[in-house]
């Protein structure tokens, strides 16, 4: 990250760029015994504009910092939920606020950029999201997986393996992963600190004593690094294997609730079970109608009003790339 | 006499200029009952607040007999080593059932708490130990993922008791368990209650202002008015022969029955 997040070409005002106070119109009387000040940059150069009157990356670069800051923080202490500042950003709370600034901290000029909610590249939110960061940055943006040096996802990890080098950024609603049990922050605060994690089981065996099986599907509670619970953000359980052992650097932000934390490369990140009732995720019964794929996550899509329904890859990046391959499902027979 | 479980040697608490708790100290042994007897606003409760650590005292020490052996200030522990002893040495069950439940978690899930604080992970053992115990405080056991919500206010005091004792404490704090209960579901709560502590050896301390449940629970009474402690002894004693005449008139304005 430390390459893309801040490249040594990038002139920060914080980095030196700032001279004194009203000088900005070059209005200041200057002491003849000092030497020539450096030639004004020019409009927007200093700032890393784009031409779209914002900074690049839309944040100022003391804000970048200050979540900067806090990211470090969040990947020295895996799991850890690190309080930022978070500002108000031009999208609703719940849009994606956090991921967003995540992003915009840690985005660099090479960087390539990809954006999906729920799987898809194509959706309002994502493609939204990804005009933001090409109108404010510039940034090369893809929807290809493998080409991505840094994934925002709302819902999804990729169904292409992550690699090395590659950043991604979740947006996350509810940060805290014992809220279902403790209202109080300072409480959960004082659980976390001290690993005191049964009411997360209790959420568990709930599960079981209502249904049989442990049936929570999405935010499935995962320890990571042998300490910290943490709530992986709305993504299906589909996907917390996933997050074991990832060469990628996971982000984590959380906008509304102002937290951001995070889960280092190659990281050991264990969902929560019972001995007698093993973590597992969702099988499906068929395969992907349009390339099919198995083994990976699919959405339902209904046909008609008469019942007519298909089930297809939820990454649609995996699924372009398998049919570009020559792979062919068996259409809306299911 | 065996050797004190607990020691409460000088406990002050002051709100403001009102003093709630004056220079209290007792001993309880193992498997002793204690009473704390006293109108509203005498302290009783804050005295349990202090004795369970929920409050800071403004002077004055609770020492508990650890299983090794030795006796220790409470105030002396680490933050986490204090919780983890009240969360399998002591119980502490509140006159609001609502405050001592996880009010939205099925009954087993409310029993199987502390197991799983504990560190216990299997689903079948939790459940099999839910269902011992839900059946030891009388509660049938097709109730077992009804949330406490559903339940009637003795059985939640009694679900209450429950989860508190599935870890085998050796001290339970009761903080007016029987109060709002009617008649007939009060003597079958503290029926309960002295089956169990007799059953387990456990040592207690109730708070109540009803003299009938001291003089039904307890070995041993101490007797609260204004913050201090201005009579105690054995229960027939005190409720028999009260040597204050404030314990004189507690004792006289109980209505016979």
């Amino acid at each position: 990250m430390s390459e893309t997040a801040m490249p040594a070409s990038f002139p920060s005002p914080l980095r030196g760029g700032v001279r004194g106070g009203g000088g900005a119109d070059g209005t200041v009387a200057l002491d003849p015994a000092l030497p020539p000040p450096p030639a004004p940059p020019r409009k927007g150069e200093e700032r890393g504009d784009t031409g779209s009157g914002y900074n690049f990356a839309y944040l100022d670069e003391g804000t970048k910092r200050m979540i900067r800051r806090a990211i470090l923080k969040a990947i020295a202490v895996p799991g850890y939920q690190v309080p930022f500042a978070s500002r108000e950003m031009p999208m609703p709370y719940g849009w994606g606020t956090g991921g967003v600034q995540v992003t915009a901290a840690i985005l660099g000029r090479a960087d390539v950029l990809k954006v999906i909610d729920q799987g898809a590249d194509d959706t309002t939110n994502a493609v939204s999201i990804r005009r933001f960061f090409a109108k404010t940055s510039g940034v090369a943006t893809t929807t290809r997986t493998a080409e991505a040096t840094i994934i925002q996802t709302r819902h999804r990890i990729p169904e292409t393996p992550l690699s090395e080098g590659q950043t991604l950024v979740y947006q996350v609603p509810i940060p805290e992963p014992l809220r279902f049990l403790e209202p109080r922050e300072t409480e959960t605060r004082q659980l976390h600190a001290l690993a005191e994690y049964g009411a997360m089981q209790v959420k568990l065996y709930e599960d079981i004593s209502r249904h049989g099986h442990i049936a929570t599907t999405y935010a499935y509670p995962v320890e990571v690094a042998g300490r910290y619970v943490m709530d992986p953000s709305p993504t299906p359980k589909f996907d917390n294997p996933k997050m074991d052992d990832c060469p990628a650097l996971q982000l984590f932000g959380a906008g509304r609730e102002r937290r951001i934390y995070a889960v280092p490369p190659y990281t050991r990140v264990r969902s929560l079970d019972f001995e007698d009732h093993p973590f597992r995720v969702q099988e499906f019964t068929y395969p992907c109608a349009l390339c099919g794929a198995e083994g990976v996550y699919l959405d339902e899509v209904l046909l008609d009003d008469a019942g007519r329904r298909m089930f297809v890859c939820s990454d649609t990046d995996h699924c372009e790339g398998r049919r570009a391959d020559g792979h062919v499902g068996t259409g809306d027979a299911a | 006499m065996s050797e004190p479980l607990l020691q409460v040697r000088g406990l002050t608490k002051r709100y403001g200029a009102r003093l709630a708790c004056a220079d209290v100290s007792f001993d309880l042994v193992p498997g002793e009952v204690l009473a704390v007897v006293g109108e509203s606003g005498s302290g009783k409760s804050t005295l349990l607040s202090l004795i369970a650590t929920e409050l800071a005292p403004d002077a004055g020490t609770v020492s508990y007999r650890m299983r090794d052996g030795d006796l220790r200030d409470l105030a002396g522990l680490s933050e986490a080593g204090r919780r983890a002893l009240m969360r399998t040495e002591w119980g502490f069950v509140r006159q609001d059932a609502a405050q001592g439940l996880r009010m939205a978690v099925s009954a087993g899930g409310n029993v199987g708490e502390r197991l799983m604080g504990m560190g216990e992970r299997h689903y079948g053992r939790i459940r099999a130990q839910a269902l011992d115990w839900l059946g030891r405080v009388e509660i049938a056991a097709d109730r077992i993922d009804d949330p406490p919500t559903r339940f009637s206010g003795g059985m939640r005091q009694r679900l209450q008791i429950a989860r508190n004792l599935v870890t085998g404490p050796r001290l339970v704090l009761m903080d007016e368990p029987t109060s709002g209960l009617d008649v007939s579901v009060q003597a079958r709560l503290l029926d309960l209650i002295r089956r169990l502590s007799a059953e387990l050896g456990l040592a207690v301390i109730i708070v109540t202002h009803d003299l009938a449940v001291a003089r039904l629970l307890s070995h041993r009474i101490v007797v609260m008015r204004a913050g201090r402690v201005i009579e105690t002894g054995l229960t027939d004693q005190v409720l028999d022969d009260p040597a204050q005449a404030y314990t004189q008139l507690l004792v006289s304005s109980v209505l016979a029955a």
